[in-house]
This record gives structure tokens, C-alpha cells and sequence, in this order.
């Protein structure tokens, strides 16, 4: 079956200072689903948000395809992308910033029905409001008079106006209070199990992307470097990266012991200069001699820990279509 | 022994809204304390007023007190007031890039405090300034001296904020959402860094955050606030395993981790109440979902022993607690 978005070698390169190239994105694969909600987790820096941005165009991609149903929506003309957009819709993280002041919360949300021609009008507006939790007053009232859960609700309203099949959701809670954080995380949950709407979900907050993934994609450095359903990426991690990213992750108030800790040092390397092989190779506490010099692919590994496989791009585990050295 | 730092009975009000009322913290030292809330609660501008560095107009100070080693901080001549800031009481803030002067090279804003304060010379300043950015583990420090604040990641900055604030080894380090700005694993880094660093100094710490689980991390004691008042105060082990009060209560249950994947959180309805919008008795009533009628008209008081004390008519049964 055709997955509703298949991302191809996706590719965002900028032009730095002195002739330099950042490599913000470098040849990201993946799926989704319909339906599925794909969480992407990494630090500053790594990716994930020009990853969303991309996805729709919002910045152009250097290289590569996104495939939505099948087609791909990188070469489409202005006009087909602006359509395309209806099943394509984004959730930014500042609902301050993401809402103009001088429109009125109805014109907000009802302006892509405007745009694209779409019946219904204050009627669906006054639906729409309604679905996202807010009074109908609200349409009349403007982005000030709200708070920040109430006004990423508007944001979310405007997003789902045009019935999408997927939701690009860059740091959707991350600016919200934790009683707030909490509201808006149910809030996406709903809408998804009502309309079987397809997520991605990006985030640095490892305990948020658990809750809402059923798959994860771990960022380093512009790329995917451990890939899998949510559970197995959380509990058995394969990447060392992933591994010291959760066992940095401040445990749950009230857990009895404390984890054992892997504190990385230094920091994320220059994205204009990436260091050559694994990017991650002079911070990894388990860095081999290989791993400075050849970049490890991100494919199916057998994981010895685990006796499974992982998708993972780190040499430590072995390729699982290699014959293993040992019986396990 | 004399407490690093206690804030007794304060109240702050501007104009005629009391943004804290009645908190009192004690700060031992060598002691990590957290200070617990959601944005607007408070939390910060009771940092600040140990400082003194609220704006006098429009804030005022209606109650209570502030002593910091003993010695009377709203009492203080402004002499004495510069004496105590950045020397016996260090501080740093959430976002280090708006607190770094960013035309000084990180030498020059470390070594100002140690000329000023212990009246060092230039080289001797600049050498021990060196052994504090060594100690707080940023490699080769002698050539981090003549760095600006912009040429360095948003965790170096931090480190560099960690490096001022301790270069007089101050009694006293309140840290205002230190690692709020910072990713996860630099977060770690950091907190590692200040946990060390106080029990190796011996220095009181007061730990500002809204995180619940950087609170569980490093603090030894931790007090709530809500809506301008401490509603609860308790060793961390036991505020976590046994909360009392229903918003720490709810606090906990709500976050992602506490809950199974994928699952409705519980969430807790409304808003925090701002600062003159906030009713007769407890600021948590209209949100609570064991909230009596007493609640709603009288102002619950502090109560408990010394090791966990709790304002709630009505508090979490123990049994319910995880």
C-alpha cells in the first residue's frame, strides 16, 4: 500500500558565510502512514523543524522527493502546491507569532475556507471553534484576548479547516504552561482519533513525543540516526545517541531510583563543517576507529543487547541482511 | 548554623495586586531547595527580591523579610546592597544570552566582579577567572578569555553565567530556570554542574523552575507555588510519593511521563488566576476537583510539621498517592 507520505533523501542545504554550505538536512528518509503519528526528537540545531517546514514547502528543499499519496510535491507550480496544501496543514509553536494581531479569531480561521473556495463560511468557522474547545464569542475577539492555550487552539482550528489528512506539528506545547501542555496534547489526540488524521509530531521534549508517537525518529546533526515503533525506540534504543538523549531526560517526579546517566560532552559539531563519517563520532562514548572515517547508513542492524533488529545508522550494530558472525 | 538565605512572610504587591503573599523559604547551607510553579505564580519575582533588584516603584514590599546570611536585605544601604550582589549571593538567569554584555569578551565580564568585589588586579582577576571557566568545564579556558558572548553555543553561555555568578564564592546561588533555554543533554550537563558545585562549596541554592522533574533531580526540598502563595513544602522524595496538596497532586499526574502512551492526560481545566483577578480563599478552588465550599471563602493556612507542610481543606488522601 502507498503510504500516505514517503520522504525520499530529503536535502536543505544554506548558503553560510565565507562560500560555506549548512548542511541543516542531509538525505532524510522515512514514511507515514495514514493516520500514523511520527514523532521527530532532536536538540537545537539537528533538523527536525526545517524537516517540517520542507515537507510543505515552506522552505524549499535542496534535493530529493516528497511523495504525498504517491505524488510527488516538490516540482508542483505555486498554484498546485497552494492546493496541495489543503491536505498538508502546520501547527507552528509560538501561537503569539503564528496569528495575525489585526484579524479577528473568525477571519483567522476561516480564511483558508476563503482561500480555497470552500462552502460553509461562519457556520463552519463557529464548528471549527467549537471542536478545538473554545467559545463561539471567540470568533469576534482578536489573538491578545486570549492566552497562550487558547490562542494555539485558534491555531489548531485554522490548521484543521480544510478537513487535512496530515498535521505538521512543530513544538505544538513546548511555549505552554505543563497544566496547559496537558489540554492541548488531549486536544490533538482527539482530533486525530476523529479524523484519522496522520501527525508529525516534532519536539525536544522526549516525554511529550512518547506520549503522542506511535513511531519516533531520532535527529542528529540533520539526519535521521535511529528510527522505530515509539516503544522499542524508548525502551531498547539502539543508537548511543538515542541512548544518552533519554538517560538525560530528568526522571519522573516521584521514581524511586535515579538512572544511570551518560553525560555527553561538548557540543552539537558546526553544521557547515560537519565532521567526516558518523557526525555523532566525537562525542560517542563508544566511538570506534571506522566511525571517524565512514558515515554508517541508516538500515535494519541486529542489535546484540536486544537480540532484535533496529533501524539505526551506527556501526556498533551489524547489518541485519549481513550474515551474523555468531548464533546468538 | 545561620541559613543561607530566609524569606519570611514576604508580600509584593503592585499598586493595589499582590503578585506573592506571605512566602517564607528557608535556604541551608549547602542546600538545594527548589521553588515549583507555572508561569505568573510568582516564583521569579521572589528571586529577584532577595536581590533587590525589583523595580521600587511600581513594587513595593507590604511585608515580611529577606536575610541573606543573617543581614537584612531590605534594610540595606545601597553600599552594602552592591556589596552583597555578585559576592555573597550569585545568580543566574534563564537566558544567558540577554544576560551576557555581548561587547565584553567573557574575561573581561568575569573579571570585573573579582577587581570590584575582592579587589584583585587585572592579571590576577583575568588568571582566576580562567580557573573558573576550567571549573566549570569549558575546555581550553585561557583562549575562552578573550571570547565574546556570541561566538559561543547557548550551553557555554550558561557555563560562562555559572562562572560569574561563583567567582566571589557566594554563600548563596539562586538560579532562575537555569536550563529552561538549554537542550536536554547540555540541561543535564548543567544541573550536574550546579549540584556538584554547591555541595563542594557549600553554598545555598535556590533553584527556580517549572520543571517537576529537574526539581526531582537535584533538589533536597522543594515548595510549590500557585497563584502567589507557597501551597505546599516538603523534602522531594516525600512531596512526590505523598502530595497533599490537590495542584501538586494534579501537577504530577498531568505531565506525559506519569500517564501510559497514547492515553487522555488528566488534565486540569482553566487557567492560572493573574494577579487581581484572583477570588477569596484558595487561588487553586475554581480548578480543583475536590474543592469544598470552605474553599471558596477562606484562604487556607500553611500547615504540617517542619518536614511537609500543605494549605489544602481538603488535601489528597495518602493512599491515592502512586
Amino acid at each position: 500500500m502507498t503510504p500516505l507520505l514517503d520522504v525520499r533523501g530529503l536535502t536543505k542545504h544554506y548558503a553560510g558565510p565565507h562560500g560555506r554550505v549548512l548542511h541543516a538536512l542531509e538525505d532524510v528518509s522515512f514514511t507515514v502512514a495514514a493516520g500514523e503519528a511520527l514523532g521527530v526528537v532532536g536538540e537545537s540545531g539537528c533538523g527536525k523543524s526545517t524537516l517540517g517546514k520542507s515537507l510543505l514547502r515552506l522552505v524549499e528543499p535542496t534535493a530529493g522527493e516528497v511523495l504525498f499519496e504517491g505524488e510527488d510535491v516538490l516540482p508542483l507550480s505555486r498554484r498546485a502546491m497552494a492546493a496541495k496544501r489543503r491536505d498538508m496543514q502546520m501547527v507552528f509553536q509560538d501561537p503569539f507569532g503564528s496569528l495575525n494581531p489585526r484579524h479577528s479569531v473568525g477571519t483567522i480561521v476561516g480564511e483558508p475556507l476563503a482561500i480555497h473556495g470552500m462552502p460553509g463560511g461562519k457556520a463552519r468557522v463557529a464548528e471549527l471553534l467549537d471542536q478545538v474547545g473554545l467559545p463561539a464569542d471567540a470568533a469576534g475577539r482578536y489573538p491578545h484576548e486570549f492566552s497562550g492555550g487558547q490562542r494555539q487552539r485558534v491555531a489548531i482550528a485554522r490548521a484543521l479547516a480544510l478537513g487535512p489528512k496530515l498535521l505538521v506539528a512543530d513544538e505544538p506545547v513546548s511555549a505552554l504552561d505543563v497544566s496547559i501542555q496537558s489540554q492541548i496534547i488531549n486536544l490533538i489526540g482527539d482530533l486525530r482519533r476523529a479524523y484519522g488524521l496522520a501527525m508529525i509530531f516534532i519536539s525536544h521534549d522526549l516525554s511529550v513525543i512518547r506520549h503522542v508517537s506511535d513511531r519516533i525518529a531520532v535527529m542528529y546533526l540533520g539526519r535521521i540516526v535511529e528510527i522505530g515503533p515509539a516503544a522499542q525506540v524508548f525502551e531498547a534504543p539502539a543508537h548511543p545517541y538515542t541512548r544518552a538523549l533519554l538517560s538525560a531526560v530528568p526522571r519522573r517526579p516521584g521514581a524511586a531510583q535515579p538512572r544511570e546517566r551518560i553525560i555527553l560532552h561538548g557540543d552539537l559539531p558546526d553544521p557547515s563543517s560537519p565532521p567526516p563519517g558518523c557526525a555523532f563520532h566525537g562525542r560517542c562514548p563508544a566511538a570506534m576507529p571506522r566511525c571517524s572515517v565512514e558515515p554508517p547508513e541508516l538500515v535494519s542492524r541486529h542489535v546484540a543487547e536486544t537480540g532484535g533488529t533496529a533501524i539505526a545508522a551506527c556501526h556498533l550494530h551489524e547489518h541485519a541482511d549481513a550474515p551474523a558472525l555468531e548464533p546468538a | 548554623m545561620t541559613p543561607a538565605l530566609e524569606i519570611e512572610g514576604l508580600t509584593l504587591a503592585v499598586g493595589g495586586r499582590k503578585l506573592v503573599e506571605d512566602v517564607s523559604i528557608t535556604v541551608a547551607p549547602g542546600e538545594m531547595v527548589g521553588l515549583v510553579g507555572e508561569s505568573g505564580c510568582g516564583k521569579s519575582i521572589t528571586a529577584l527580591s532577595v536581590m533587590r533588584l525589583l523595580p521600587s516603584p511600581p513594587v513595593r514590599v507590604l511585608s515580611g523579610a529577606v536575610r541573606v546570611g543573617g543581614a537584612d536585605v531590605l534594610a540595606m544601604a545601597p553600599e552594602a546592597l552592591r556589596a552583597m550582589r555578585g559576592d555573597r549571593v550569585g545568580m543566574i538567569f534563564q537566558e544567558p544570552m540577554t544576560s551576557l554584555n555581548p561587547v565584553f569578551t567573557v574575561g573581561d565580564q568575569i573579571a570585573e566582579a573579582l577587581e570590584i568585589h575582592r579587589g584583585l588586579s587585572r592579571r590576577q582577576a583575568l588568571a582566576r577567572a580562567a580557573e573558573l571557566l576550567a571549573l566549570v568545564g569549558l575546555p581550553a579556558p585561557i583562549e575562552q578569555l578573550g571570547r565574546y558572548p556570541h561566538q559561543m553555543s547557548g550551553g557555554q553561555r550558561q557555563r560562562v553565567m555559572i562562572a560569574m555568578a561563583l567567582a566571589c564564592e557566594p554563600k548563596l546561588l539562586i538560579a532562575d530556570e537555569p536550563t529552561t533555554a538549554l537542550d536536554v543533554t547540555v540541561q543535564a550537563q548543567i544541573l550536574a554542574l550546579i549540584d556538584r558545585l554547591r555541595r563542594e562549596m557549600d553554598m545555598g541554592c535556590l533553584l527556580i523552575t517549572h520543571d517537576l522533574g529537574v526539581v526531582a533531580e537535584v533538589c533536597d526540598r522543594a515548595a510549590v507555588m500557585y497563584a502567589g502563595r507557597i501551597v505546599e513544602e516538603a523534602a522531594v522524595g516525600d512531596l512526590f510519593a505523598h502530595p497533599r496538596h490537590r495542584y501538586t497532586r494534579a501537577l504530577i499526574d498531568t505531565a506525559p511521563a506519569s500517564n501510559p502512551p497514547g492515553t487522555r492526560l488528566p488534565s486540569i481545566a482553566g487557567m492560572v488566576p493573574p494577579p487581581g483577578a484572583r477570588e477569596h480563599g484558595c487561588a487553586f478552588a475554581p480548578r480543583c476537583p475536590a474543592a469544598l465550599p470552605v474553599c471558596r471563602t477562606t484562604t487556607p493556612a500553611l500547615l504540617g510539621d517542619a518536614g511537609h507542610r500543605a494549605a489544602c481543606w481538603n488535601p489528597a488522601p495518602a493512599e491515592a498517592a502512586a
